[in-house]
């Protein structure tokens, strides 16, 4: 069974979810529901819930459902902590037959008793799944009942996975951080103050882009959430402002941090050149303090000096080959495009699989004619695109790696799962390298789609024919 | 000791998986499936993401995706859906249907729904190839994987298999073992030159070749025709000991069709691939093929080579209870002490079945069932081990305990090769044989303040 031709595998309830620039003027449906039967890339509310609260480090994670919501996501993002670790066990209720029969209250009420008082954390998340939401435990009583005999904050988060997408999910955690906010004590906090939300720590890429701030002479209040405290987070509203990064997962925090404690938030973007770049001076205009623009313009000064020569090696290598982009929320593509292009490369093919209206439209500007556009799509439909693009290079998440590699195309992991930082100047430096690593590899000479243009199959007829030819010679 | 209750009543790092994931492995290995979870959308992303991550192969799975007005009134609209979009779009020979804890809460009848859609979407199925449709009941809330697994092969047979047409001769149900053990029961098969149905057959399907053009489902698989014909067979041969005495393929075929079983352990190590080849000798009437006699009669050299450097080296084996049992099988004749057998199952055999394979051989290890990491970590404490045998989610203890950890089973998510160890059988044997023992001579070579060269 192979690939038929574009239009046979897109199915016509998707139909408006693709765009091509170039061909009509801009108009991208998304946030729909999945298509049922259509195998899409996307998670659920729960999965959503999870990415923003996992790298709380000091607290505890438990998930109330059968086994596999937790097992799934057991330690399966590199979200660094430079202290506690608790993020990375997997809790759950490990819901049972009976428990579904005669509800699972008893049980979340001693297992969480038993894990606070076994792990002693600084505060508790007790994640609802789809079945929970069937069954109707009422996990707000229990997190009350036991915060209230634990003397720490116990927090429901209602997630249950059917009750719409990741979107949701990132929601339901927002509102969970918010009962934390705003409970803990701010003397002290510098009137230069910042949170830094939507960031997850992974390969360390929070401490990078902190490192900045303080040399900036900014504070840094809380980390929301990556290397992420429960106290730090408590003192979140002491901050003079609030910098959000990600396609909205931390989003409604701002806004209701906003709303309660008048908080203003600058929407930000650590990965690539001129959105690091912009990220760091939006914060030293709003603090309209000359001192600290110079020190900015001083950093980024030195950085890029660093940066510009290394990147321009890279740059002579990957000229003119081919990405395609595929990421959760569709901010991070904006920034990887840049980026892309700053490194001569060309960007046939963006999606995402929870973009806005907005975000679509923006893609749309900063994209080349000819550039396919895609919400929620599926693999099917990205077969179809790597190959009438011809693609040398994806960068998406580790569900998207097999297709690439599968077809023979090199693969750049952007996702909660990547051990390298890409965040941050030397994340520039760092991405430059895995997609020169995955494009330059000798192996793609092998695969049958570059097979035909380059290396012949080694038993092919006219390589025999060379061989003899040599024997015959010697 | 089996069995023995949990002191918590939370877990912590499960050593198990959910049912329906377990389902969707079986039905991957079935030629022209499309393997569909009626659920949550969630559920279907991150199961192909664990599966993807352990074989390093695309996995599709389809989705009712369904979401709150469906958990409500009843997902029947989106499973029909969702089938009618797997058949057009992927041109599925068979779709093979799971359900989750959402779908079982909400009672979605899912046999009835699939009779109603055979009934309003007659086009579909118009010819007499036109996708089958089989469905398996696995709610997260009971069993393990591996329940999930069996109950999906159960389903194939029990919906499929009849005693018409020539069937091949022995239908061989090798439960959740990797792509390179398949490929070589398969090759053991024709040793003996029988014709058998393997169900399932992941050889193929999650080890594929680099390709030009996507497959949308992947070659390979075990072929429906002969699935057709399993319930006139000679014989079925099911491994796992502690599927005997349960209701399963093996024993539905038994029941119904009056096949013959021959239930034997995983067949790990010498005494266990022993059971296996001589149930072949008797089905096939044929005398084992010389190159596997030879094959044996180099494990066992191999054994006597490497019986000094692990002698009494205790071991923590951990992972799914017919692994497990294997596994410990072959590490007690070897010589190394099983001194902790673990799984999250809790199929109720487990114990009776490790007491089985380490009679006579080596003490009863302590048997844990319905074990997480959490009290396999905290059993460890005192038991002193060398080594553990295991997946990779052990990596954490291994790391903790700096002591080596063999990989095996599912998952391996911390390795490349995961679908090429080759577990079963006395080239399997061997195989984990050289690893263990080298893993053994490389950490004392580590430790070692000289450095020897030469071991």
């Amino acid at each position: 069974m192979t690939m038929e031709t574009s239009s046979a595998v897109i199915f016509e309830e998707r139909q408006d979810q693709i765009f091509r620039k170039g061909e009509q003027p801009f108009d991208l449906a998304c946030n729909k529901e999945s298509l049922a039967g259509a195998i899409s890339q996307r998670a659920c509310v729960f999965c959503g819930s999870r990415v923003v609260l996992y790298p709380i480090a000091d607290a505890l994670h438990l998930v109330h459902g059968p086994i596999g919501c937790a097992v799934y996501t057991w330690d399966i993002r590199g979200a660094l902590s430079t202290g506690p670790e608790l993020h990375r066990l997997s809790f759950s209720t490990d819901l049972q037959e009976k428990d579904v029969i005669f509800g699972g209250e008893k049980k979340l009420y001693r297992a969480l008793t038993e894990l606070i008082d076994m792990h002693h954390p600084k505060a508790a998340f007790v994640y609802s799944t789809c079945i929970v939401g069937i069954i109707g435990d009422d996990l707000e009583a229990v997190c009350k009942k036991v915060g209230k005999e634990k003397a720490i904050p116990v927090i429901p988060v209602q997630a249950e996975g059917f009750n719409g997408n990741k979107r949701a999910g990132y929601e339901a955690a927002c509102k969970a951080l918010f009962r934390l906010v705003g409970t803990g004590d701010i003397d002290g906090i510098s009137p230069y103050s910042l949170n830094i939300m939507g960031d997850f720590n992974l390969a360390g890429e929070i401490w990078i882009v902190r490192s900045y701030f303080e040399r900036m002479g900014i504070q840094v209040v809380a980390n929301i959430t990556g290397d992420g405290r429960v106290d730090s987070i408590r003192q979140a509203h002491g901050a003079a402002l609030n910098l959000v990064q990600c396609s909205g997962s931390t989003m409604e925090l701002a806004g209701l941090m906003e709303e309660a404690y008048d908080i203003p938030h600058i929407r930000v973007s650590y990965c690539g050149l001129e959105d690091m770049a912009e990220s760091l001076y939006a914060v030293a205009r709003f603090f309209k303090n000359p001192e600290i623009m110079k020190r900015t313009q001083r950093l980024i000064k030195e950085e890029l000096s660093i940066l510009y020569p290394r990147l321009r090696e890279f740059r002579k290598a990957l000229s003119g080959k081919k990405a395609a982009i595929y990421v959760g929320g569709a901010f991070k593509a904006f920034s990887m495009i840049k980026t892309l292009k700053f490194l001569d490369m060309k960007v046939v093919l963006v999606g995402s699989q929870t973009g806005t209206k907005e975000d679509y439209q923006e893609l749309e500007e900063i994209t080349d004619d000819g550039t396919i556009i895609v919400d929620d799509t599926n693999p099917l439909e990205l077969c179809t695109f790597i190959k009438e693009k011809d693609v040398d290079i994806f960068i998406g998440g580790v569900k998207e790696r097999p297709i690439a590699y599968k077809m023979g195309v090199g693969f750049c992991d952007h996702n909660h799962e990547r051990k390298e930082a890409l965040e941050g100047f030397v994340g520039i430096l760092n991405l430059a390298q895995e997609i020169y690593n995955t494009v330059m590899s000798p192996v793609w000479r092998f695969v049958p789609r570059r097979a035909a243009e380059g290396v012949k199959n080694g038993r092919d007829r006219e390589t025999l024919c060379v061989h003899n030819q040599r024997l015959q010679a010697l | 000791m089996a069995g023995t209750e949990r002191h918590y009543v939370s877990t912590t790092n499960a050593c198990k998986l959910c049912k329906p994931i377990g389902a969707c492995l079986a039905f991957r290995g079935i030629e022209g499936a499309v393997p569909f979870l009626h659920g949550s959308q969630g559920c279907a992303t991150y199961m192909r993401r664990y599966i993807i991550s352990h074989f390093r192969e695309p996995m599709d799975i389809a989705s009712s995706a369904l979401s709150e007005k469906h958990a409500v009134f009843g997902g029947g609209p989106n499973l029909k859906q969702g089938l009618k979009n797997v058949i057009t779009k992927y041109g599925a020979g068979i779709i093979g249907i799971a359900t989750t804890c959402l779908t079982e809460t909400i009672g979605d009848d899912v046999p009835g729904i699939i009779r109603e859609f055979c009934q309003e979407e007659k086009d579909l199925f118009s010819n007499d190839t036109g996708p089958l449709l089989v469905n398996a009941s696995t709610p997260s809330y009971s069993g393990t994987h591996m329940e999930g697994f069996h109950e999906a092969v159960k389903a194939m047979v029990g919906q499929v298999a009849t005693r018409n047409g020539a069937a091949e001769d022995v239908n061989l149900l090798p439960g959740f073992v990797s792509p390179a053990d398949i490929r070589y029961l398969k090759e053991i098969l024709e040793d003996f030159k029988v014709s058998g149905t393997v169900l399932p057959d992941i050889s193929e399907t999650l080890d594929g070749q680099a390709l030009l053009d996507y497959e949308k489902i992947p070659s390979g698989g075990t072929p429906i025709s002969g699935i057709k014909t399993m319930g006139s067979a000679r014989a079925t041969i099911e491994f796992g000991r502690t599927l005997m005495g349960e209701h399963t393929a093996g024993e539905l075929l038994s029941t119904r069709h009056g096949v013959f079983l021959s239930q034997v352990g995983v067949p790990i190590g010498i005494r266990e691939s022993d059971e296996f080849f001589s149930a072949m000798e008797t089905i096939s009437d044929k005398k084992i093929h010389q190159k596997h006699e030879q094959e044996r009669g180099r494990l066992i050299d191999a054994y006597v080579d490497a019986h000094k450097y692990i002698f009494g080296k205790r071991a923590i084996v951990f992972g799914e209870e017919d692994l497990v049992v294997g596994l410990t099988s072959l590490l007690s004749e070897i010589g190394v002490i099983p001194v902790l057998c673990a799984s999250g199952g809790k199929s109720g055999h487990f114990g009776e079945c490790v007491k089985a394979v380490t009679k006579g051989i080596t003490d009863a290890p302590i048997v844990r069932d319905g074990a997480d990491f959490f009290d396999i970590a905290s059993e460890a404490k005192s038991l002193k081990p060398d080594l553990l045998v295991g997946h990779s989610k052990g990596y954490s203890l291994s790391r903790k305990l700096n002591i080596p950890l063999i990989r095996v089973g599912f998952p391996i998510h911390d390795r490349i090769g995961a679908q090429r160890i080759l577990h079963v059988g006395y080239r399997g044997a061997q195989s984990l044989l050289d690893r263990i023992v080298n893993a053994v001579i490389e950490r004392k070579q580590d430790v070692s303040p000289v450095g020897y060269t030469y071991v």
